[in-house]
Formats: structure tokens, C-alpha cells, sequence
């Protein structure tokens, strides 16, 4: 059988924001681009994205690019690079204003700009008032912001490989990332797509924990490729629980919602977090209200027949600001608790939500590795943007509205390093043979047949662990079992050989990588830091762990890399206590 | 719980045929939706083939026909629906393998449309200013997630898929149309303006009853026919 192998300038995996802005980009600059995505683009996970981008318009309240920065690198419980969210911040303005001229159809004020609100961790003056710096479409910016980004990558007519799933990055031994091999899941056809450069931009790894609020496909997908090509994944223990997921189902509900003037309640009906961040109140750091609401629920004063949650109360918003602004919490509300807001309190509880960590990368989306004494050496002809990588703007805990931004601005940017890097390099590198073959041999393991454990059990347990021992709160002792019980864990049956058994029988190995980076890294960072919270190292240790952690495939490796505290212009902010 | 779920695989079936499904009593959980009973079914058999992803009806994914009417299944209540349970792909849409139809005439029909904004003006290095007036008159149109429930619910469609593009383009042609920030109104208007792109549609109105979003394609592409009638007189 020959292999199909088709070649283009540039292969961008994953068509989300990241994916699909970073395809934009090049498709305008008339480079050959070709979009890799499991699922048709529009669904992928983006769409879900509901609050909105941050960006210091002013529109609202006076703002300053500087003071986003400055609630970022607090945000981020110093772990964030300054240089990346300096650069970040900066380009904010820009890369809004140039989805408004894309059609985003963003919420307006009376005088005509774009709608802003108020979110989690934002201030004006460098932690004073509280700010408004998150652009909406009403509560379905994502969803905005994906088809529009979608619908111009129609217009500039970018290759899109619609339901293929990419099996694994093609890599020669001089280390050169040379595309990726990849199966038609309608056919099962595998196909060899040869780039001079590949971007990974498959989104998180939500899938991981039970109850998240990420979609199906949110497998980790692009992050365990890069692992098992041999670059490791960083600061993988830093996973957001968004504070208010529904209770026992998990789906989101904006922080548009208490950034509208909604708040949390106990079961005395006491507005709890007052006692938590006097100041910022419910809109404190998301790290800060998940902590909260876990530490209400365990000193019982949970709400429900199980006092096993808290309640996002915006009764007094009233109709119309909620149908206005919040349509889509309102219907989802509705439609797995059947409250309707407007009349009745939504319970809700932390839920796994987004990966702050990643695939590292620089400011330009060029993967780095350490080699010898450098700690950030690029991969020639790999990149990652967006949720899959760590470059990392969030640290240990991201604020609301800066996901979306993440994504914009380093799609953007990667996508204008790889116009340069693509001027130095006219030709493509001859085909590795080897590396295509052991991609292929990974998807041939599932047409086996034979006896074995299912695939859907299995994953059902590897969450359920994850849960129990890998939660809000974290200790060594149970970890560590959770690292044994994944290390013990195999499939055995692979009989299946049609396409979505196979597809999720795929996926679950990335989960699996993914979670043992996870489980692997929270074990090693001995202190509580943002979203990482030890029961037995309960401060903050920047002495120690003021460093990002690299965790390795090959032996579960640790390494760890030193935090770029110097921005690219300004002062560096610091580490200071974190008070809300 | 019983479901009569449609199977067909290509490389095995001649013909396709309906297979029952039992889910039990101890597996049934109260505000479960349907995706989470197919979830389930999958671990019976998990040959059973269905799109799905986001889980909450944003995404799109799973939209099939569900006790004759068509919807998404993450976010229709088991408690609902009438036993044993109707599962059938989309009708009018070829089926790939068992709930999978091909879309690709769909999508076709959606970029047929120039679903993307068109302002050549130059750039402003800020936003474009639109009132809020003008923004609500996007409300019911951009929230559109292409699961194709409308367009495969209706017979004008059916008949003419290539010709007539269907409920779901003409809410995205409708979108533009009303969008203030676009300049491609007349182009736009020009290129629906033959006997059956637009005026196939005879009014039968499935395609608002069905949408899962609570949008109206119906009236999105009656105020398109208005605003032709009044481009020529």
C-alpha cells in the first residue's frame, strides 16, 4: 500500500482560535496552508468560550495595557513570563480591533465601540478599582470569535482536512519536525501531510478530570504528540477549576455572570467571599473563589440535600440584563437544572476548566527545549499556540478573558514567525521514513484482535482517579497511588476498527500521557502556588519553586527552567503576597 | 429504557436496519439528556457510531433525528421523549455509518452564501462603530451553530439540495445582509436573486420549529424577500 502524502508550505493542527487565526494570517500572506482537525472547525472548543477577550480599550473605565500586565503576572501567582505577557498585553488593543474588522459581532455600547465588562483579577492603577476589560459578545464570544475567524479563512481559501485525526508529528534525527501523520476518520485512510513548519494548536486536556467543562474531544491530543516526540510538556500540575461549573454536571457559567454583578452564597445565604477577598469580593483570582467555595463545602455550609455545593445567585440583576447580557447561561441553566436564573439561584461547584500549562514555547510560538546549558533551544519547523502550549502568559492561574486573548495573539504571532522562518527555508526536508512508519504502527495496534480491558471503562477510571486524587486539593500520599494506578494501566483490547472506538481509544492515550504529566509534575512541586493547592506544603515557596517545571516522557523525568521575570520594555513586578 | 437506534456500516451491511438497545433502569439518572444515554449504549456496542463534543449544544455535533423530529441529543432530557426511542440520522442526507450523515453539501450550500463579512473601506486602526440598535438586528442570526437540524428538516431542501441553499446559508446570508458593517449588501442580494437559491423556500416553517437554538430561518428569510421587494420596485 502506498501512503497518500500531500505537502504545504506550512500545517497548522487543531482549528481552533489559536488554529484558525494563526491560518488566517498565513493564508493572507499567501503561504500554502493546510488546517488538521478532528472535528468540522466550527465545533471545535473555542466556540464554548462564553465571557470574553481581554483587552484595554478604555472603552468602559480608563485603562492601560501596563495594569492588564501587572493583574496578569499577579494573576499568575509569578509564574507567568514577563516578556510573553508584556507582548501579550501590548498587542491586546490590536488583535480586537482586528477581530471587530473581521465581523465579530461584538455587544456595543450606546456610543457605538465594543461592549466591555468587568471580570475576575482585573484593576485599574495596579491593583486599585476594579476595571472592565473584557470585550463580549454577549455571552457567546467564542462562538463569535471561532465562526468569524472560520468565515474569513473561507474568504482567504485555507486547505482544511476536515475530521482527520493527527496521530503523530513526523521528526528526523537531525530533529527537524517535518508534518505529521495523520488518519481520514470517515475512511480510515492514513495520510503523510509534509510542512516546512507545523503548529500545534489542539487546545487543552480538560478530559483528564470527571467533571470539567470542556468538550469530549478536549483529549490533550496535540500536547502528548510533542511529548512523545521527545519535547517535554510544562507546568503541567497548574490546572484551572473554574469556580462556578454546574454542581455534579459540569457545564460552565461565565464569570460574566459575577462580572455583571452576580455573587456566591452559602447555605446561611452569606455572600462568602467577602470574608475570602474583602476587596475584589466574587471577582477575585479564579484559584482564590475555587479555593473558597471547596473550603465552605468542606466546613459544611454546602448547599443541597448534600451540602455539596454553593449557589451563583443574580436575581437582582433582573430580566433584562440577564436576557441581554447572559442569554446563554440562562439557557443552559435552564436546560440541565431547569432554574431559570431570573428566578432562582444556579448551584454550582469548581470545575476542571482549562490547562495553564503546555507545550513551551517563546514569545514567537517556536517550541523550546533544553539542551546542555540552555533552557529554551527552538525546534526547527515546530510551533504551538493557544491552549496546548505554555508560554506561558498564565502561569499558575489565568484570568478570565485571557484565554481567548491567548490564542489571538500568539496564532498571530506564531503565524508571523513561521512567514519568516519560511523565507529561509524554500524546500522541504526529504521524508523520514522511520518516524512515518512508528506513526503508522501506533494507529495499526487497534486493528488487533483479541481479548482484552475496553476502552471507555478505562478512561471512565482514569478520570474518576484524577478526581479523587488530583483535584482542588492535593497531597503526596495520594498522588502518589494515582501515579501507580496510571503506571499500571494498559489497554489490552484492541480488536475495534472502526472509526470513533478507534478515534477515542486514540484519544485515551493522549489522556493518559497528559494526566501522567500532570500527576507527575503536582507530585514534584512541593509548595502551593495559584492553582496548585498541597494540604501538605501549604505556602508559597518562591525560593524553591519560583521555576517552571518540565515534565519528560522517558522515565517520567523532572526538570525544571528558571521564570523569564524581565518584560521586554517595562520593570519586572516582583512577587508579592497575593491579596484580593 | 428501549431504543430502536438505525445502524448501517458500509462494509458489512447491504441494507440498513433498525437494532433495539435496552439501557437499565440503575443506569438511568435523573436530568440525564440523551447523548449521555448514547454515551452509554456506546459501552454496549461500541461499534454504534454518533458525532459528538461539547456536550452542552454549542458545538454542533450530534444533531439526529430523534423520534421523528430532529435535534441535538446533548441537550434533549431523556425524561422527555417518548419509548422506545426513535433514532435515526438526519433524513435527506446521505448516511455515512449508522447516526454519521455527510455534510458536505451542507457546508457547500453554507459557503455558497459568502457567509464573511465584506468592507473594503479602509481599516480604521480602531473599531468600527456600529449602534446597538444595529447590533440587536443580529441577534437570532449569528448565534447559528451549523448542526444542520433546519436544513435537514426541510423538503425544499430535500428536493433541491443543490440549487436551494437552504435554511441554514440563508440565515447566514441573512445575517450579513443585516450586519451595518458590511458593503456587500447589493452583491449579496444580486446573487440570491434567481428561482431557487432563495425562493424555494415555500414557507413550511420546519426549520424554525426544529432549531435547537430557538432561531427563526423562517423569518430570517421572509425580511431577505422583503428587502429584494423593495430593491425592485
Amino acid at each position: 500500500m502506498t501512503l497518500t502524502t500531500r505537502k504545504f508550505d506550512a500545517l497548522i493542527v487543531g482549528a481552533g482560535g489559536a488554529g484558525l487565526r494563526a491560518a488566517l494570517q498565513l493564508s493572507n500572506a499567501e503561504a500554502r496552508v493546510a488546517v488538521v482537525s478532528k472535528v468540522f472547525p466550527t465545533r471545535s472548543h473555542t466556540v464554548a468560550a462564553q465571557g470574553g477577550v481581554n483587552a484595554a480599550l478604555a472603552n468602559v473605565l480608563p485603562d492601560s495595557w501596563h495594569w492588564h500586565m501587572f493583574d496578569t503576572v499577579k494573576g499568575s501567582d509569578y509564574l507567568g513570563d514577563q516578556d510573553a505577557i508584556e507582548y501579550m498585553c501590548r498587542a491586546a488593543p490590536k488583535v480586537v480591533y482586528e477581530l471587530e474588522h473581521f465581523g465579530v459581532p461584538f455587544s456595543r455600547l450606546e456610543e457605538g465601540n465594543i461592549y466591555q465588562r468587568a471580570f475576575g483579577g482585573q484593576s485599574q492603577h495596579f491593583g486599585k478599582e476594579q476595571a472592565a476589560r473584557t470585550c463580549a459578545a454577549a455571552d457567546r464570544t467564542g462562538h463569535a470569535i471561532l465562526h468569524s475567524l472560520y468565515q474569513q479563512n473561507l474568504r482567504a481559501q485555507t486547505h482544511f482536512f476536515d475530521e482527520y485525526f493527527a496521530i503523530d508529528l513526523i521528526k528526523d534525527d537531525a530533529g527537524h519536525v517535518l508534518g505529521v501523520v495523520a488518519f481520514d476518520i470517515l475512511s480510515g485512510e492514513p495520510i503523510a501531510i509534509e510542512a516546512k513548519t507545523t503548529l500545534i494548536a489542539t487546545g487543552g486536556a480538560g478530559q483528564i478530570f470527571r467533571t470539567n467543562t470542556n468538550a469530549l474531544s478536549n483529549t490533550g491530543d496535540g500536547m502528548a504528540m510533542a511529548l512523545r516526540a521527545g519535547v517535554p510538556l510544562e507546568d503541567m500540575e497548574f490546572v484551572q477549576f473554574h469556580p462556578t461549573g454546574i454542581a455534579g454536571r459540569g457545564m460552565l457559567i461565565t464569570e460574566g455572570a459575577r462580572g455583571e454583578g452576580g455573587f456566591l452564597i452559602n447555605d446561611q445565604g452569606e455572600r462568602f467571599m467577602e470574608r475570602y477577598a474583602p476587596n475584589a469580593k466574587d471577582l477575585a483570582s479564579r484559584d482564590v473563589v475555587s479555593r473558597a467555595i471547596a473550603i465552605e463545602v468542606r466546613e459544611g455550609r454546602g448547599c443541597g440535600r448534600n451540602k455539596d455545593h454553593a449557589l451563583l445567585d443574580l436575581r437582582h440583576l433582573g430580566a433584562d440584563t440577564i436576557m441581554k447580557k447572559l442569554p446563554g447561561i440562562r439557557e443552559v441553566s435552564m436546560t440541565f437544572l431547569g432554574v431559570d436564573p431570573i428566578e432562582a439561584p444556579i448551584p454550582i461547584f469548581p470545575t476542571c476548566h482549562y490547562s495553564m500549562g503546555g507545550i513551551p514555547t517563546n514569545r514567537d510560538g517556536q517550541v523550546v527545549v533544553p539542551v546542555k546549558d540552555t533552557p529554551e533551544d527552538p525546534v526547527p519547523g515546530l510551533y504551538a499556540a493557544g491552549e496546548a502550549a505554555c508560554v506561558s502568559v498564565h502561569g499558575a492561574n489565568r484570568l478570565g478573558g485571557n484565554s481567548l486573548l491567548d490564542i489571538l495573539v500568539f496564532g498571530r504571532a506564531a503565524a508571523n514567525h513561521i512567514l519568516d522562518f519560511l523565507k529561509d527555508n524554500r524546500h522541504h526536508r526529504p521524508l523520514h521514513k522511520e518516524s512515518v512508519d512508528r506513526a503508522l504502527a501506533r494507529l495499526a495496534r487497534w486493528d488487533r484482535k483479541g481479548e482484552g480491558e475496553a476502552v471507555e471503562p478505562l478512561r471512565r477510571e482514569l478520570r474518576k482517579i484524577m478526581e479523587d486524587h488530583c483535584g482542588v486539593f492535593r497531597t503526596a500520599e495520594v498522588m502518589q497511588e494515582g501515579v501507580t494506578r496510571l503506571d499500571n494501566a494498559v489497554i489490552r483490547d484492541h480488536s475495534r476498527t472502526f472509526n470513533t472506538a478507534r478515534v477515542e481509544a486514540m484519544e485515551l492515550e493522549n489522556l493518559m500521557d497528559c494526566a501522567m504529566a500532570t500527576i507527575v509534575s503536582a507530585l514534584g512541586r512541593e509548595e502551593s502556588r495559584g492553582a496548585h493547592s498541597r494540604m501538605d506544603f501549604t505556602d508559597r515557596d518562591d525560593e524553591r519553586w519560583l521555576r517552571h517545571s518540565l515534565y519528560s516522557l522517558q522515565d517520567d523525568a523532572m526538570d525544571y527552567k528558571p521564570v523569564r521575570t524581565q518584560p521586554v520594555t517595562v520593570e519586572s513586578f516582583p512577587p508579592k503576597e497575593r491579596v484580593y | 429504557m428501549e431504543f430502536s437506534i438505525y445502524r448501517f456500516n458500509p462494509e458489512t451491511d447491504s441494507a440498513p436496519y433498525m437494532q433495539d438497545f435496552t439501557l437499565g433502569d440503575d443506569l438511568v439518572e435523573p436530568g440525564m439528556m440523551l447523548l449521555d444515554a448514547l454515551l452509554l449504549l456506546k459501552e454496549q456496542d461500541d461499534s454504534l457510531s454518533f458525532r459528538r463534543s461539547c456536550q452542552h449544544g454549542v458545538c454542533g455535533s450530534d444533531g439526529m433525528n430523534i423520534n421523528g423530529t430532529n435535534g441535538l441529543a446533548c441537550i434533549m432530557p431523556l425524561k422527555d421523549l417518548k419509548t422506545p426511542i426513535v433514532l435515526r440520522p438526519f433524513p435527506g442526507m446521505p448516511v455515512i455509518r449508522d447516526l454519521i450523515v455527510d455534510m458536505d453539501n451542507f457546508y457547500h450550500q453554507y459557503r455558497e452564501a459568502e457567509p464573511w463579512l465584506v468592507n473594503d473601506s479602509p481599516e480604521p486602526e480602531v473599531e468600527r462603530l456600529q449602534s446597538p440598535e444595529d447590533r440587536d438586528k443580529l441577534d437570532g442570526l449569528y448565534e447559528c451553530i451549523l448542526c444542520g437540524c433546519c436544513s435537514a428538516a426541510c423538503p425544499s431542501y430535500w428536493w433541491n439540495p443543490d440549487r436551494f441553499l437552504g435554511p441554514a446559508a440563508l440565515l447566514q446570508a441573512a445575517r450579513f445582509i443585516q450586519d451595518s458593517r458590511d458593503e456587500a449588501t447589493e452583491e449579496r442580494l444580486e446573487r440570491l436573486d434567481d428561482a431557487y437559491s432563495l425562493y424555494r423556500c415555500h414557507g413550511i416553517m420546519n426549520c424554525t420549529q426544529v432549531c435547537p437554538k430557538g432561531l427563526n430561518p423562517s423569518k430570517a428569510i421572509g425580511d431577505i424577500r422583503r428587502i429584494m421587494l423593495k430593491r425592485s420596485v
